[in-house]
């Protein structure tokens, strides 16, 4: 009776405590630090490095989520989004969350260095840069924060590339490049749609800065400069001219919509290459993955 | 309006990941021009799921889509041409574009029964050129017999087309649950028959 007691106890907190990790967030990333380490044409893959890696970054971008949470709970609690996550609607309590947070990055970081240094290093500049910098610092004083952002969003991929080469190299770098172009893509189709959100919580966003045009302009000009990145990227691995084609036929799709939503702007549209975009770098990463495997 | 199911979307999927494969892959015997024409092709095959997929069937309201789509049949069969009748290359060039610019045109300032009389034979010769071709060479002998499937795929492709044509012209064979219906396997029988063909 009491081991069942247990059970729907720890059943239920893991319940309350899951969506802190924002999952879909977390496994896209997961994903990207993947590619890197797959685009290294593994001649050090074994299930200890896979493994290594996949722990080591579940753990520091949960982490990193959690503490992000911990410190935008106010800012959660004024937006209609956001109002009944975990932390602003009182199911959790701060002080465990900041804690758990806490020892679940410095398993993560104890784990990456000792799966190697440099990795670590590349690994705790992404969490750096996404709590302290983005989100304590520039988060609510800055629309440009979003760059921070997408530096720290790009730092699986640079991560998973290092953890398989050894070293920072160039290709690892355009894939960094080629996240940090695409974030814009992201957030800002996200802001615009709750824009009216962001500005109850006071959150600086390019559309309440700039204006809604500017801001699709951004997107489109963000769209062309990932595909660019990711395309160089690709040609730079010696990946086949297929690949080359199928990521022109992805890019022209992310385009258009791009540009759709320049002249012909609705709600719909917007939603609709806020989620193209997710597709379209899920897709390019899963043909890095199966073109660089050996 | 008809609602994407789960079935829909596995379809959808299906599609995508067979167009995006055939992409990759390449075409075997095929000359670089042809290549891309090919896999522009395909690739509005890969664009289309993919909208069906984000957008539903409401998607297909939209004028644009409607002069997207068409680039399928039309660089599908101008490959064709420029690969097995090259001696006709220059001229289909000619009637595949004026065709495509004629279909942009009464799209947008046209009535919908122009567009629909300008549609109808531009997809009609695009559609006949795509299922006789690959099936009278690959019963010659001047190509594999798999090419056949080829041929397969276009006429399903050209019935869904013409399917959708005369549901925008109003007056469908179908009605629009039906066709949306058997749309996505439609789409991706088409597409495993090109994937096989090639």
């Amino acid at each position: 009776m009491e081991n069942m007691s247990i059970q729907s106890n720890i059943h239920l907190k893991v319940k309350v405590y899951w969506p802190l990790i924002k999952s879909l967030q977390t496994g896209l990333l997961l994903m990207t630090g993947f590619t890197g380490f797959i685009s290294s044409s593994c001649p050090v893959m074994n299930w200890r490095m896979t493994l290594g890696l996949l722990g080591s970054l579940f753990l520091t971008v949960s982490g990193s989520t959690i503490l992000n949470m911990v410190y935008d709970r106010d800012i959660d609690s004024r937006m209609k989004r956001t109002v009944h996550r975990p932390l602003p609607s009182g199911q959790i309590n701060a002080n465990e969350a900041l804690l758990l947070g806490l020892t679940v990055s410095l398993l993560g970081l104890g784990w990456a260095y000792i799966l190697m240094p440099l990795y670590a290093l590349v690994v705790f500049g992404g969490l750096f840069i996404d709590v302290v910098i983005y989100t304590i610092w520039l988060k609510r004083r800055t629309a440009w924060s979003i760059v921070w952002g997408g530096i720290s969003g790009g730092m699986p991929i640079l991560a998973g590339r290092v953890l398989g080469t050894g070293r920072i190299d160039d290709i690892g770098l355009l894939f960094m490049l080629a996240i940090l172009l695409w974030i814009p893509t992201h957030i800002l189709t996200f802001s615009m749609r709750y824009n009216e959100d962001y500005q109850r919580a006071g959150v600086p966003t390019f559309p309440s800065q700039y204006g809604i045009v500017p801001t699709r302009l951004i997107i489109a000009l963000s769209s062309v400069g990932a595909a660019l990145a990711i395309g160089v990227g690709i040609y730079a691995l010696g990946l086949s001219w297929g690949y080359l084609r199928l990521l022109a036929v992805l890019t022209s799709g992310l385009l258009g919509l791009a540009i759709v939503s320049i002249f012909r702007p609705s709600e719909k549209i917007n939603f609709g290459l806020f989620k193209y975009a997710s597709v379209f770098m899920l897709g390019s990463m899963i043909m890095v993955v199966i073109g660089a495997m050996p | 309006m008809k609602k994407v199911t789960v079935p829909d979307r596995l379809l959808f999927v299906l599609t995508i990941i067979l167009a995006s494969y055939l992409i990759v892959k390449g075409f075997s015997g095929f000359t670089e021009t042809e290549t891309t024409l090919l896999s522009i092709a395909m690739g509005v095959l890969v664009i289309a799921g993919l909208l069906l997929l984000l957008f539903g069937f409401e998607i297909l309201e939209n004028k644009a889509v409607v002069v997207v789509a068409t680039i399928t049949p039309l660089s599908l069969s101008l490959s064709l041409i420029v690969a097995y009748l090259p001696q006709f290359s220059l001229i289909y060039w000619v009637l595949v574009m004026a065709g495509f610019f004629a279909i942009l045109f009464t799209r947008y300032f046209s009535s919908n029964k122009v567009a629909a009389m300008v549609l109808a034979p531009v997809h009609g010769i695009a559609g006949l050129i795509i299922f006789l071709l690959p099936v009278v060479f690959s019963l010659n002998g001047q190509a594999p017999s798999r090419f056949a499937l080829v041929g397969v795929g276009g006429a399903l492709f050209g019935i869904g087309g013409l399917l959708l044509a005369f549901l925008k012209s109003g007056k469908p064979l179908l009605s629009k649950e039906t066709i949306f219906s058997i749309l996505p396997a439609l789409l991706v029988i088409t597409t495993a028959c090109f994937v096989l063909g090639f």
